[in-house]
């Protein structure tokens, strides 16, 4: 059912763990709907995100998901990061079945959160990024 | 361990069975005399399958499984008796085979009752007592839930059926040949049962139905099963039904006591070993075979395939559920939130089931969860005492 690669990062979850003091955290999902994703992000004063950790309670697509976005968002900027959509983090998973594309958009939900707090901590704007809704069921029935 | 999914041929069943693929492989309903082996050899089995229940050989239909029998049973009593009334009394808890086939008579004018259950999926014959209606044609309720286990109290279901003159139809699917069940005994006009959950073949199952209740076919199209279901017979499944049904009797004492005592012993086990977590379904009256637990903060599918990935085979909520994404009907209707029947696993037992296998399993669900629960935030909330506390 699922991909090598999404097989790979659920069995070795890369990032995973808390980031003690982060420059930002994000928590998104719905544990009634059975997945919660919490990014956590380290960003330097130049705005690179030095380290990224996460936590995920869900299936195995969920966790796949955040595993490969924290990698997709390590060592990039705020800004390089904010262009990592749920697209990218499928196709670098070689796909996801039909039922867990919901998995990669709270992926994707996850690092806007989590960086939608960084800014607030910082006081400033990140062009481009919107509050995150805390409840992804809204953006799939957008 | 998922034995409640389906069981594997017993070798016995097997050889009875395979003489009818290619040596007595007649339709047992045609005159020449080749066919006459074939007829008797489903005539045992009709009466292996009665004697399992306490029924007599001719109020057996053989269909082709659990499904098709509940589907049967239902609608016929309901098109059959259209005149009489149109309000049905089920659970929440059913199979999807009884829901649906409810929810499609729901679509045709019938109305349903479904009985809410307690929190240990138990049914109360008092609330059953209460939504009879004088147009109430059937009772429908499962002497066994497929996935907490629970036994519901079918004989005092039977007793309050009769005497309102209301038909009983039990899915039995879980049951039969699992823990004792008598139609006479407990009052049951109609009972379903499936081969394949009592090491016998995929594909066959009966409908037992009381000899003075009209069965209207829901296959048409030959005069099979007495006129009631058409189709050819499926001789070496049907065989095989009679033999595991044969077996089933002869073992069920022994069988039931020694799965009796390994469940129990896996339900200590991981309840004392595993915190926050709960057995679902009632702890004795319960499948013997059935173990059913929700592990908090952590989901479903992950476990399952951390599981798999040792060598174990459980199953989340039911099997012909996985791939939806909401937690199962029937965690619902026991009152767990979503939240926690996501986290559930059925484990269930074989004869073949040892000891050092549940050791293994237990040894395996404690780094398994421990390991989920570590990547998950909401053990993380739980443990600092967070928001996502319940």
């Amino acid at each position: 059912m699922y991909s090598e690669k999404v097989m790979d990062h659920f069995n070795n979850p890369r990032n995973m763990g808390e980031i003690e003091n982060p420059s930002g955290v994000g928590t998104v999902g719905n544990a009634k709907c059975g997945d919660v994703m919490r990014m956590y992000l380290d960003v330097d004063e130049s705005g690179v995100i030095r380290d990224v950790k996460f936590k995920t309670f869900g299936c195995g697509a969920a966790v796949a998901t955040s595993s490969m976005a924290t990698e997709l968002v390590k060592g990039k900027t705020v800004q390089e990061a904010l262009q990592v959509t749920n697209k990218a983090v499928m196709e670098a998973l070689d796909g996801l079945p039909p039922v867990k594309v919901h998995c990669s958009l709270l992926a994707e939900e996850a690092i806007h959160a989590a960086l939608w707090d960084y800014a607030k901590k910082q006081g400033i704007v990140i062009e481009g990024l919107k509050e995150p809704v805390g409840d992804i069921t809204a953006l799939e029935n957008a | 361990m998922d034995n409640a999914a389906t069981t594997r041929v017993h070798e016995e069943v097997l050889q009875e069975m395979l003489p009818y693929f290619r040596e007595t492989y007649a339709n047992p309903s045609a005159i020449y005399s080749f066919a006459g082996e074939a007829k008797k050899a489903v005539g045992t089995a009709r009466e292996r399958a009665a004697a399992l229940i306490g029924a007599k050989p001719n109020e057996i239909y053989f269909t082709a499984g659990g499904s098709e029998s509940d589907n049967w049973a239902i609608r016929a009593v309901a098109e059959g008796l259209r005149d009489k009334g149109r309000h049905i009394i089920t659970s929440k808890i059913e199979h999807h085979a009884v829901l649906h086939t409810c929810e499609y008579l729901e679509k045709q004018g019938y109305e349903v009752t479904y009985l809410d259950v307690d929190g240990e999926g138990k049914i109360s014959p008092e609330a059953l007592e209460k939504a009879i209606r004088p147009d109430t044609i059937l009772i429908s309720v499962m002497a066994a839930n497929n996935e907490i286990g629970t036994l519901e109290p079918i004989a005092k279901i039977g007793e309050i059926a009769k005497e309102r003159g209301i038909l009983f139809h039990t899915d039995a699917v879980q049951s039969y040949g699992h823990v004792p069940l008598n139609v006479e005994e407990m009052h049951i006009d109609l009972l379903s049962a499936s081969g394949h959950k009592l090491n016998g073949p995929k594909g066959v199952g009966i409908l037992y139905c009381r000899e003075n209740v009209r069965l209207r076919p829901l296959i048409h199209g030959g005069a099979q099963e007495r006129g009631r279901r058409a189709g050819t017979l499926n001789v070496p499944g049907i065989v095989g039904f009679g033999k595991a049904a044969a077996l089933a009797e002869e073992t069920m004492q022994e069988r039931c006591a020694k799965e009796t005592a390994l469940r129990d012993y896996l339900i200590d086990r991981v309840l004392a070993e595993i915190p926050y977590t709960r057995l679902n379904g009632h702890r004795q009256e319960r499948l013997p075979g059935n173990a059913h637990f929700c592990f908090r903060f952590i989901e479903g599918e992950s476990l399952l395939i951390l599981l798999d990935q040792r060598g174990i085979c459980g199953s989340s909520g039911s099997a012909c559920t996985s791939g939806a994404l909401d937690p199962s009907h029937v965690l619902l209707a026991i009152g767990l939130p979503h939240e926690i029947a996501h986290g559930s696993l059925r484990l269930t037992l074989s004869e073949e089931t040892t000891k050092e296998e549940l050791d293994e399993t237990v040894e395996a669900l404690k780094e398994i969860v421990g390991r989920l629960r570590d990547m998950s935030p909401l053990y993380e909330d739980a443990m600092k005492g967070g928001k996502y506390v319940q």
